[in-house]
């Protein structure tokens, strides 16, 4: 049987901010090539966990590696092996498409003839040869969300962080950007992504609930369905989130 | 140092693809500069006065063509009786008028003793001021030189030097004064500004997920500030020299020094700013009525600060600005070297080390929440 290689390993991993607890000692885990699913209502913890695992935020208490690196005391490792793209596409509106694509990858210690070659097939992937010279400012937002997507990969992390990467954009680009996460996690990227759009869980291979705090429910989405009893993803969290 | 390069240049496009930025950049120091040392002065210039001369004798009119002759005052009216002397003020035709009484001459010789009445308008106290000690002045030379054959006066005559500045220019104040608060402005408004800018667009996030360090982030984000800054401070001591002919009497070498100090302690006030500020908007608020109004009014940049209420005198101290004018004066005018502004050197330091301190805790504990 083949070795599994865990990308994501979270033991106990806690947060309180004064009385509250945030984050109340989840632990799972997340294997290469996999696309999991982080769920929970807003206020959950989701953001919270993920902030603590991208290195921007120090556990109160627990264990985690991600990447094969421990976040306490290997941020610095875990963040180059790792990409992110945060809720709003960041990237600078007032640069070129070209110029951040530069920009990213210097940040990540790309070399030049690298960051040429990558910048060339990443717009030719993404067709947008024709505004690579155009500011950001001027693209679609559903472009802004493919671009920045295509940004946070830029040095080939072994794992992606995406905090609800769909919101506002309408449902045929999320599809096509979901077509993009699907290439991704085949080409051995393991994503990590948030959303509260519960059809969205359905595309994952695992997805967790997170419900005040604490996982409450971690598995493929189907066997969730069975276990619970119905029908769509949706009807499990609200399950979970009414218990 | 790649990537920190890259972070630079990234800064650069920043800032040459924001009009507005450039406007503060580039803009404004020129027309301030320009505008403090041509508009506003305190120099007065062909005042137009007018003459009510009672005695019209030959004294008088040597006393009347010595201060018409003076660049200071033209005499734009003669009047003749005293009533007038409503009339032509409030008609705003003149700024002062001087009455002789009648026997002036006569007066003079007998009882050596003749009175001069002078009138300003005093609406603008300052000019009305300055005007009355012009007049005075003249007056005064005018008496020494008629008592020069007389040898049994015993007289006091005080020989006054205005060290510094002989011909009491304001431009001498104002430069220092302009150069402090654009510095402050650039640098601490806009870096203030770009780094809150990086927070509202959620960028600032994507950075510190990054491989980069938080305080390359902070360091790449002022590099440019600084350069710019420096080259604003050139081009305001430049314009100084030669449009207004102000000295510079000390080194240029210590000067462009304590300009860079300065600059980097509104860096760090700009960056404190940052760490408490959520939006662009409340960044520029604060730089604004924090930093701004205080430096124009509390540094002895206009008012002087001796003559504060003690309270203000006090709480003056905490500005940086306040050191760095009378840094730059020191050097300017009095070609003082860093024997003498080393305590205002050391306390311009120590302010951008507690500022950086206090930045640095504050970034940490936002990072931590």
């Amino acid at each position: 049987m083949k070795h599994i290689e865990w990308v994501i390993e979270v033991s106990g991993l806690t947060k309180t901010f004064g009385d509250f607890t945030a984050v109340d000692a989840i632990s799972f885990k997340v294997q290469k090539g996999e696309i999991f699913g982080f769920l929970g209502a807003n206020g959950a913890g989701k953001t919270t966990a993920m902030k603590m695992l991208i290195g921007i935020s120090v556990p109160t208490s627990g264990a985690a590696r991600v990447a094969g690196y421990d976040v306490f005391t290997e941020s610095e490792k875990v963040k180059k092996h790792i990409g992110y793209m945060s809720q709003r596409f960041a990237l600078y509106d007032d640069l070129t498409v070209k110029e951040n694509i530069a920009f990213f990858g210097g940040i990540y210690g790309l070399g030049k003839d690298r960051i040429q070659k990558k910048s060339k097939q990443l717009i030719e992937e993404l067709g947008m040869e024709s505004e690579a010279n155009s500011l950001v400012r001027s693209l679609p937002l559903g472009w802004k969300q493919k671009l920045a997507f295509s940004v946070a990969l830029l040095h080939d992390p072994k794992v992606v962080f995406l905090d609800e990467p769909t919101g506002g954009v309408d449902p045929i680009t999320r599809r096509q950007f979901w077509e993009m996460i699907y290439k991704a996690a085949h080409l051995g990227t393991t994503v990590f992504v948030t959303t509260h759009y519960m059809d969205e869980a359905e595309y994952c291979d695992r997805v967790s609930m997170m419900v005040n705090g604490a996982i409450e429910a971690l598995d493929a989405p189907h066997r969730l369905k069975e276990k619970f009893g119905v029908e769509s993803m949706n009807e499990v969290f609200l399950k979970l989130a009414r218990a | 140092m790649k990537a920190f390069l890259g972070f630079v240049k990234k800064e650069f496009y920043h800032i040459f693809r924001d009009r507005r930025s450039l406007i503060i950049l580039f803009g404004m120091p020129i027309v301030q500069i320009l505008l403090f040392g041509f508009a506003i002065t305190n120099e007065i210039n062909q005042v137009k006065i007018a003459i009510l001369d009672r005695s019209k004798d030959a004294t008088t009119q040597e006393i009347i063509h010595r201060i018409s002759n003076s660049p200071y005052f033209t005499v734009t009216q003669l009047i003749e009786k005293e009533s007038d002397i409503t009339a032509v003020f409030k008609k705003g035709m003149v700024k002062a008028v001087i009455q002789f009484e009648p026997h002036f001459d006569e007066k003079l010789l007998r009882e050596h003793r003749a009175s001069v009445q002078i009138v300003t308008d005093a609406t603008d106290p300052n000019t009305a001021n300055t005007i009355s000690n012009y007049i005075t002045a003249i007056l005064k030379d005018y008496q020494r030189d008629l008592n020069q054959n007389v040898t049994n006066f015993s007289t006091i005559t005080p020989q006054i030097r205005l060290a510094y500045n002989p011909e009491i220019k304001s431009v001498f104040m104002f430069v220092p004064g302009v150069m402090t608060v654009i510095l402050m402005l650039v640098s601490a408004m806009m870096t203030s500004i770009s780094l809150t800018r990086e927070k509202e667009m959620g960028t600032m996030e994507v950075l510190l997920v990054s491989p980069l360090k938080p305080y390359q982030v902070i360091v790449g984000k002022v590099i440019p500030y600084i350069l710019l800054s420096l080259i604003n401070a050139t081009v305001i001591i430049l314009l100084s020299i030669f449009v207004f002919g102000m000295p510079v009497k000390g080194s240029f070498m210590l000067l462009g020094a304590e300009s860079l100090l300065f600059i980097i302690t509104a860096l760090s006030l700009g960056i404190l700013i940052s760490t408490v500020a959520k939006t662009q908007q409340t960044a520029m608020m604060i730089s604004l009525m924090g930093l701004m109004l205080p430096v124009i009014i509390l540094s002895g940049f206009i008012f002087p600060i001796s003559s504060m209420p003690v309270i203000l005198q006090v709480l003056s101290n905490l500005l940086p600005a306040k050191w760095f004018i009378i840094i730059i004066k020191g050097i300017m005018l009095k070609g003082v070297g860093i024997g003498s502004l080393w305590k205002e050197s050391l306390i311009l330091l120590g302010m951008t080390l507690f500022f950086i301190f206090l930045s640095v805790r504050n970034y940490q504990t936002r990072l931590e929440s």
